[in-house]
């Protein structure tokens, strides 16, 4: 009844949770499998296969550090054989000017490199270890191979009054987007929301910057800004539809329809090495469980934005109200939204701050 | 000469920049251009208007061209859709007459 109707555009594959940084927002589950059961080389080939198969044009390597895998080049490879776009999402740690070379080799088409802030100091605060200098360098590197080049920021309140400053730097590296995208608060960023969440005078003065910006710079840099959704009055279109555009491979090789789903316990997870990937597609019951508009509760059954936004996020109704299959409490009209306002009603007051819980 | 984003003249010389790769998806049956973060599905019009950005013809000839293959008027066909790829910066556009 819900099967899905569409074939997947974007295949975000997480390598690994390996990883040289540790954000204190990072989108990563709290708790993370194993590295020992990773999925293999060969189960990367015949992963991304069946992602070909599917209609997958879009592969985003990610993580984790993607470049932990000391096969990243075979499977980069192997993604450029079977017809990919290839973008590698990376902390850049490691992308020295010969890892660059070796992926250009290979036939990596896009690169996407996150800084934490507009300087050393805060970036290696942010990040919990000594990193900017390298990415900084990384990104020429990039961009000297001539890769487009997207740099990618999360905004919270500690850095969020350096858009300014990120805007300069991001023009100074010619890149080629700029990602400035609110914390969105799931996993490690939900643990430190409190700590995270900018205020509204923050946002107002962020997003007057971003405006001009946009038009002094429109020929030049493709500048995406991502609001902070518990400060908006209707939902964001989560994933563009659940199990409509996109999905999602874990490390272990967990098939969700975005990487937060896996925490949204009352939903049978589905593994690449017990099904194919057409099938958890197609048919799981994860996959087709919040499919089209059959599976909307009031107010969204009745609601005329219910093809803009699908009933927002299945993953934050979760989070916060224990149950998936509700409205969005972002949203204004959800029972639920008393939740949010006062998460931004605490950040907005003069309450005092606890310190940041770094990912380990 | 300019790279991105200005209005298409019928002097100018448009071809896919390096960013940008077509291709074609068996499982769609279509012609895709792929881009960072997008892909846009090409109907048969914008197919042939695609394969002649070669950076050699202008967008005149690539009209002229178009108008006998279908024996109609296609300016306007032709130049909104290479001013919608030129707004995706996925065109690189050499134009002696703009400079």
């Amino acid at each position: 009844m819900n099967k899905a109707s569409n074939r997947p555009f974007g295949l975000l594959a997480e390598l690994t949770y390996r990883c040289p940084l540790h954000c204190p927002y990072c989108s990563n589950p709290l708790i993370m499998s194993s590295p020992h059961e990773e999925l293999t080389l060969e189960e990367w080939s015949r992963v991304l296969t069946e992602a070909r198969t599917l209609g997958v044009l879009q592969l985003h390597l990610s993580g984790g550090e993607p470049l932990q895998r000391h096969d990243i080049l075979e499977i980069l490879a192997q993604a450029r054989t079977l017809g990919f776009y290839t973008n590698l999402i990376t902390s850049a740690l490691s992308l020295t000017p010969t890892k660059a070379e070796q992926l250009k080799a290979v036939g990596l088409d896009h690169v996407q490199i996150s800084i934490q802030a507009a300087e050393p100091l805060l970036s290696d605060r942010i990040a919990g270890t000594p990193s900017y200098h390298r990415k900084i360098a990384a990104a020429r590197a990039v961009k000297a191979l001539g890769f487009p080049l997207t740099l990618n920021i999360v905004l919270h309140r500690h850095n969020i009054d350096q858009i300014a400053a990120l805007l300069a730097l991001a023009e100074e590296l010619a890149v080629d987007r700029l990602e400035l995208a609110n914390t969105q608060y799931y996993g490690w960023a939900l643990h430190n929301r409190a700590v995270l969440m900018p205020t509204w005078e923050q946002l107002q003065r962020a997003e007057s910057v971003v405006r001009d910006a946009r038009i002094r710079l429109a020929q030049r840099l493709q500048i995406i800004y991502v609001i902070p959704d518990y400060y908006s009055r209707y939902p964001k279109p989560c994933m563009g539809g659940w199990g409509h555009q996109q999905l999602t491979v874990t490390p272990n090789g967990d098939v969700l329809p975005c990487p937060a789903a896996g925490q949204i316990i009352t939903l049978p997870i589905e593994n690449v090495r017990q099904r194919p990937l057409t099938w958890i597609w197609d048919d799981s019951p994860m996959f087709n469980r919040f499919r089209g508009l059959d599976w909307m509760p009031e107010p969204c059954k009745s609601c005329p934005r219910q093809t803009i936004d699908f009933g927002g996020c299945r993953c934050q109704a979760f989070q916060l109200t224990g149950d998936a299959a509700v409205t969005d409490p972002v949203c204004h009209l959800s029972p639920h939204h008393s939740i949010v306002e006062e998460a931004v009603r605490e950040v907005n007051s003069d309450e005092e701050i606890s310190d940041l819980v770094y990912r380990r | 000469m300019s790279s991105t984003s200005h209005e298409m003249t019928l002097s100018a010389r448009p071809r896919l920049c390096a960013h940008a790769r077509l291709q074609w998806d068996p499982v769609r049956e279509k012609q895709v251009i792929l881009m960072p973060e997008g892909v846009l599905a090409l109907n048969a019009t914008a197919v042939a208007i695609v394969a002649l950005c070669d950076g050699q013809r202008c967008v005149a000839d690539i009209i002229t061209t178009l108008s006998g293959q279908y024996n109609r008027t296609v300016d306007q066909d032709v130049l909104a859709f290479l001013n919608r790829l030129a707004n995706k910066r996925l065109l690189d556009v050499t134009d002696e007459q703009g400079e």
